[in-house]
Order: structure tokens, then C-alpha cells, then sequence
């Protein structure tokens, strides 16, 4: 097995290279300003049920990034997101529900809480490699809604009946509906969120998180800090995926155990095989994935959504394991070296 | 005391189920190296196939022989059709595929059969054995049929030379290709008898659960935690796993009070790091050292 998987490595290797170079080229700068551009006039050009779908896209990207901070850069596997997610969009609505602050302010909190819950469970899952770390996540995230639905919690939690939130309205008497206005609340933190993932694995911690992924020991030898920096990237891993679901919540208006499945923590994967492992844009593209697919597969059967995301994740194995990212990537080396050799 | 040997037998008796799941799981894990997140789901599968062969009125028993012979097969062609293009490459693309197969196994069983949970017969009478006040005779039956495979899987590994072929095939894949065993029909043969064990899980499981197409996903975290208290490298260790984790997890949820019914899978999860963190190869396990 060693032999093969470190073929796999070497070529996620070269795309978070490539993804993560210390400074944009040209033409990556104007594909940001591009992208930004759209997403700026989005909301102007459908409507506002589309709107809060792409609000959904913004806040799944966030989570698939979240993950792919840790498996794609990293290389810790969770299957444990979903618990994450849980536990930001519960302080969220707790916090708005119950104390009436201003949604706002649940983001940091959600994140510093998930910081902490992430590099907590980062500790045991230290001794754990591969295999044994996605089966410890996957206890956990199955292990969620039963103990979100716990009596003894069910004055904050509102157990099975979960919490409704109310959705904020635009401030400054800006004349744009809610859906609008927290669309581009949810854009905003988005991009600020991205840029911060950029600028921490494009330099010495970026560069430290590959090592360990590629190969702990030397990384180890190399006098880099294994645990601290394994626990950590589960941590800020954690905060990503918790302010997702803060944002998730918040967009939603709505909390219940039953949200927060195992399946949750498989959409969370998919999004994140199907944008790109070890790729920041990739991540955008898994949050498109996890809103739409469904709604496309439910046209067929309300059962085949996951029918649907199971067989991509397979296919998208076989055929294209650097996710749509990395074959967009690939397409334009290849365009660009014909273009060179005639 | 008679709610305690009651509580017991009970525990005993999802105890055997999850043996079953941890007897399938160490089987995948003996034959590929692998924990298999889709082994659950696959159960589930075989139950529906063993409760249509009931209502086109198949006896019992030949069902039950019916279902494992197709979950077999099932499991082979999986391996050969589906499992063989990513195996070997890295453990993240397997698990991939692993989340990808539960994923479309859920929706289809759903698909097909309806997410109503549907009563599954047992093939035990309904009054208790002897006239005894602890335990029913299907819980009985379950710990026999779990116990009954055991010594199946004991046997076949000890006395077969598949089983010896399949050991060689696992514990040293190229010197076992140069003694003459196709090691990746080996390899299909594991998953065979693992998604067979598994069906068995499946069809004690369903007269007690009921038959849904989420019904499997708390058992297989049991049987996981089942196989990790064993050893995931010993099947008989596995089984003692499942049945002391089915009895744990009983008298917890009877007796400490803030746990009750409701936090049980949160003890799975406490269980199964704890196995992970202090006791890697679990009880009865060998200690895997790994050459760097």
C-alpha cells in the first residue's frame, strides 16, 4: 500500500503547490476579482429563493473548506464534521434565542467555541491515524442528534422540537430584502474566512500542515511540533465548519437534532471530493454541490439525492479524484502547453 | 437481582447482534485491512431481500439460507466491480468509496421499500423457553445463531484450505501470490462471507428493531466499538466484544441515571476512543509493529 499512496500524495502534493503558491499570478487575480464581481451582482439577477440557496452555497463552501483544511492539507480525516457544524449552529440559535444577541456576534462565538471543542477531540485523535481517526469521527457524528435531543439539555436545546430564530433585517435602512441582505452578510465573512485560509497555509504553518501530511516523521525530524500542529488544524478545521453552521442557522432560521445527521458529515465530504481535496476555490465549487445535486435528484425520487451523491463520490474517485478544481486546472496546463508548443 | 438478569440477558442478546457486525467487520479487516462504513447498510440491504423472499412465501429457514447465499455473492461482485479500482491506493479514496456505497445503499433500500418500518418475523417461538421470567427465546436464539457462526468461521479459517488460503492471502499478500493463491480472489471471498455474516446481523437485528432503512447505522457503530474492545485482529475476540459492549451498554442505560436510554450512542463513542486511545489492539488483540 505504501508504494501507491504516496503516488496520491505526491499528486495532491503538486496541486496544494500549485493552489496554495505564495503569491497570485496575474491571471489568479483577475479570476478573484471576476469571481467577486459575480457574486456582488448575483442576488440583482434572480430571485429571492435563489438567493437564499446561493446563501447556502456561500455557507456550505465554508464548511467543505473547513474540511479540507484538515484532510486535504493536513491529511486528517473526519467523518466528524457534521458535529461541528451542530455545535456552531446551536450557539448561534441558543445565543439569539435565548440571551437575544445580535446574530452578529454568535459568529465568533460559534468559532471560538468550535475552536476549542475541535482541538479538545484533535487531542485523543493524535494517536490515531487514518482508518481509526475517520471511525472515532464517525462515532462522534453519529453520536450528535441523540445527544442534542438529551433531556437535560432541552431547556437551551429545545430537544427534538429544536429552536426557531428569527431572520435579521437588512441595517443602515438599506431597501434590500432579508434573503439579499444576508446573502452578502454570509459573502462578506466568506471572503474574509477564505482570505485568512489562504494567507495560514501559504506560508511556514501552511508548509508545516503539508509535511505532516506527507510524511510525519521526517516532518517530526524536520523539528516541527506534530501534536500542537495536528490538534490545531483540528481546531481552526473545527471554527471553519462551526461558523458555517452559525451562518447555516442564521440563514435557515431554524435548528433541530434531526439536521445535524451522519449523512450531514458525508454532504460536508462530498462537497469536499467533488470541489477538490487540498483546494481553496475547490471548496466554492463543493458548496454548489451540496445545494443542487439534491435538488436536481429529487426530481427523480425524494430517495435518490443520496443515491445520487453516492454514486459522484465513486465516480468522482475513478475518474477525477482531484474533484472539478483540479480538472479545471489540469484542462488550462494543457491548453496553455499546446498553446506554447506551436 | 431479577431486573439485573433480566437487563443482562437483554444486553446479551443485542449483545449477539453486535457481535455479528463485529464478526463482519474483523472479517473485511482480516482479508483487505480495511474497516468497511458500508457494512451496515449492506445488512440492512440483505434484510430487505430475506423480508420480500418472506412475502412471496418462502419459509423461514430457506430464506435465511436464500439471503446469506445472495449477500454473498452480493459482496463478492462489490468487491470485484466496485472496491478493486481504488484498493491499494490510499486509505482516504477507500473510505471515500466506503461512505459512497453506504450512501447509495441507504437511498436505494429506500427507494425500492419505503422508509415505513415494517415488522420482520423471528423464526423463535413467542413464549419463553422453560417457562423462565429473564429471557425471550428469540434474545436465546440470538446469542445461539451468534455463537453458532462463530464456531463456522473458526472452523472454515481452521480446517479448510480456503481459510488457509485466505489467512496466507492476508498476512503476507505477495509471498501467498508466489505460492500459487489468487489473492485478490481472496480478497472478493472476505467481502463474500463478511456481507453474509452481516446479513445474518441483519435478519436476528430486524424482529427487534423493526426493519427501516436507518435501522443498522447505531448497530454498526456497536459492532465497531465491539471489534475495537476485542481486537480487530481476532475474531473470537471481536464476538466476546459485541456481546460485553451489548451487556455494558444495557446496564448503563439501566442503571447510571444521567445516561439513560437517550445517551447511549454517546457511550459507543466515549467506549470506542477510550479502546482507541489506551488500548489500541484492544483486548485480545496482537499488537501490530510498524516498519518506518
Amino acid at each position: 500500500m505504501g508504494v501507491q499512496s504516496q503516488s496520491t500524495n505526491s499528486r495532491l502534493r503538486d496541486l496544494a503547490a500549485l493552489a496554495s503558491g505564495a503569491k497570485l499570478s496575474r491571471l489568479q487575480w483577475s479570476g478573484i476579482v471576476a469571481a467577486v464581481v459575480f457574486g456582488l451582482l448575483l442576488p440583482l439577477l434572480v430571485s429571492d429563493y435563489r438567493t437564499f440557496q446561493f446563501t447556502l452555497v456561500l455557507v456550505y463552501g465554508i464548511a467543505v473548506l473547513g474540511l479540507n483544511i484538515l484532510t486535504g492539507f493536513n491529511g486528517q480525516f473526519s467523518l466528524g464534521h457534521s458535529a461541528f457544524y451542530a455545535i456552531g449552529a446551536y450557539t448561534a440559535a441558543i445565543m439569539m434565542d435565548q440571551w437575544e444577541f445580535a446574530y452578529y456576534w454568535t459568529l465568533p462565538a460559534a468559532g471560538v467555541i468550535c475552536l476549542v471543542a475541535g482541538f479538545l477531540f484533535g487531542l485523543p485523535a493524535l494517536r490515531l491515524e487514518g482508518l481509526y481517526l475517520a471511525l472515532a469521527t464517525f462515532a462522534l457524528s453519529i453520536a450528535t442528534p441523540q445527544f442534542l435531543k438529551y433531556d437535560h439539555l432541552e431547556k437551551w436545546t429545545g430537544g427534538v422540537q429544536g429552536v426557531t430564530i428569527i431572520k435579521p433585517d437588512a441595517p443602515f435602512g438599506l431597501q434590500i430584502s432579508q434573503d439579499n441582505w444576508l446573502y452578502y452578510f454570509t459573502f462578506v465573512v466568506m471572503l474574509l474566512l477564505f482570505f485568512c485560509a489562504w494567507n495560514l497555509l501559504r506560508g511556514r504553518t501552511g508548509r508545516a500542515l503539508k509535511a505532516i501530511r506527507d510524511n510525519p516523521i521526517a516532518a517530526r525530524a524536520m523539528g516541527i511540533n506534530t501534536a500542537l500542529y495536528k490538534s490545531l488544524t483540528f481546531g481552526v478545521s473545527a471554527l471553519y465548519t462551526g461558523v458555517a453552521g452559525a451562518l447555516g442557522a442564521i440563514a435557515i432560521q431554524f435548528v433541530a437534532p434531526d439536521s445535524f445527521t451522519f449523512f450531514l458529515s458525508v454532504a460536508i465530504l462530498v462537497g469536499m471530493v467533488i470541489g477538490g481535496i487540498g483546494s481553496i476555490p475547490g471548496s466554492i465549487f463543493g458548496g454548489i454541490v451540496i445545494v443542487f445535486i439534491p435538488n436536481l435528484a429529487e426530481k427523480i425520487s425524494q430517495a435518490a439525492a443520496w443515491a445520487a451523491y453516492g454514486t459522484l463520490l465513486i465516480l468522482f474517485m475513478y475518474f477525477m479524484p482531484l474533484g472539478i478544481w483540479g480538472f479545471i486546472r489540469m484542462g488550462y496546463a494543457r491548453l496553455t502547453r499546446r498553446r506554447k508548443a506551436t | 437481582m431479577e431486573l439485573f438478569l433480566q437487563q443482562t440477558f437483554s444486553g446479551l442478546a443485542f449483545g449477539g447482534v453486535y457481535a455479528c457486525m463485529a464478526l463482519a467487520v474483523v472479517m473485511i479487516y482480516q482479508a483487505t485491512d480495511h474497516l468497511n462504513f458500508a457494512q451496515g447498510e449492506m445488512a440492512m440491504f440483505s434484510t430487505y431481500i430475506a423480508y420480500t423472499l418472506i412475502t412471496w412465501g418462502v419459509p423461514y429457514w430457506w430464506t435465511f439460507l436464500l439471503a446469506m447465499a445472495i449477500s454473498f455473492v452480493g459482496g463478492v461482485l462489490i468487491e470485484r466491480v466496485i472496491v478493486r479500482p481504488v484498493e491499494g491506493t490510499s486509505v482516504l479514496n477507500e473510505v471515500i468509496v466506503f461512505i459512497g456505497l453506504l450512501a447509495i445503499f441507504n437511498s436505494v433500500a429506500g427507494w425500492i421499500w419505503e422508509y415505513t418500518i415494517k415488522p420482520f418475523p423471528s423464526p423463535f417461538p413467542k413464549e419463553p423457553l422453560f417457562g423462565n421470567k429473564f429471557v425471550g427465546t428469540h434474545d436465546l436464539g440470538v446469542i445461539g445463531v451468534t455463537l453458532v457462526v462463530l464456531f463456522a468461521v473458526f472452523l472454515f479459517f481452521r480446517f479448510t484450505p480456503v481459510g488457509l488460503a485466505m489467512r496466507a492471502a492476508a498476512q503476507d499478500p505477495a509471498s501467498a501470490r508466489l505460492v500459487g493463491i489468487r489473492v485478490g480472489w481472496m480478497l472478493a471471498l472476505g467481502w463474500g462471507l463478511a456481507a453474509a455474516i452481516g446479513a445474518v446481523a441483519g435478519m436476528l437485528v430486524a424482529p427487534i428493531v423493526f426493519l427501516e432503512p436507518n435501522m443498522m447505522g447505531s448497530i454498526l457503530l456497536y459492532g465497531f466499538a465491539g471489534a475495537l474492545l476485542g481486537g480487530i485482529t481476532n475474531p473470537a475476540g471481536a464476538v466476546f466484544g459485541g456481546f460485553a459492549v451489548g451487556v455494558l451498554e444495557t446496564l448503563v442505560g439501566a442503571y447510571v441515571p444521567f445516561i439513560g436510554s437517550e445517551l447511549k450512542l454517546s457511550f459507543a463513542l466515549v467506549l470506542i476512543v477510550a479502546v482507541l486511545v489506551f488500548r489500541p489492539s484492544g483486548l485480545f488483540g496482537f499488537v501490530v509493529v510498524k516498519r518506518v
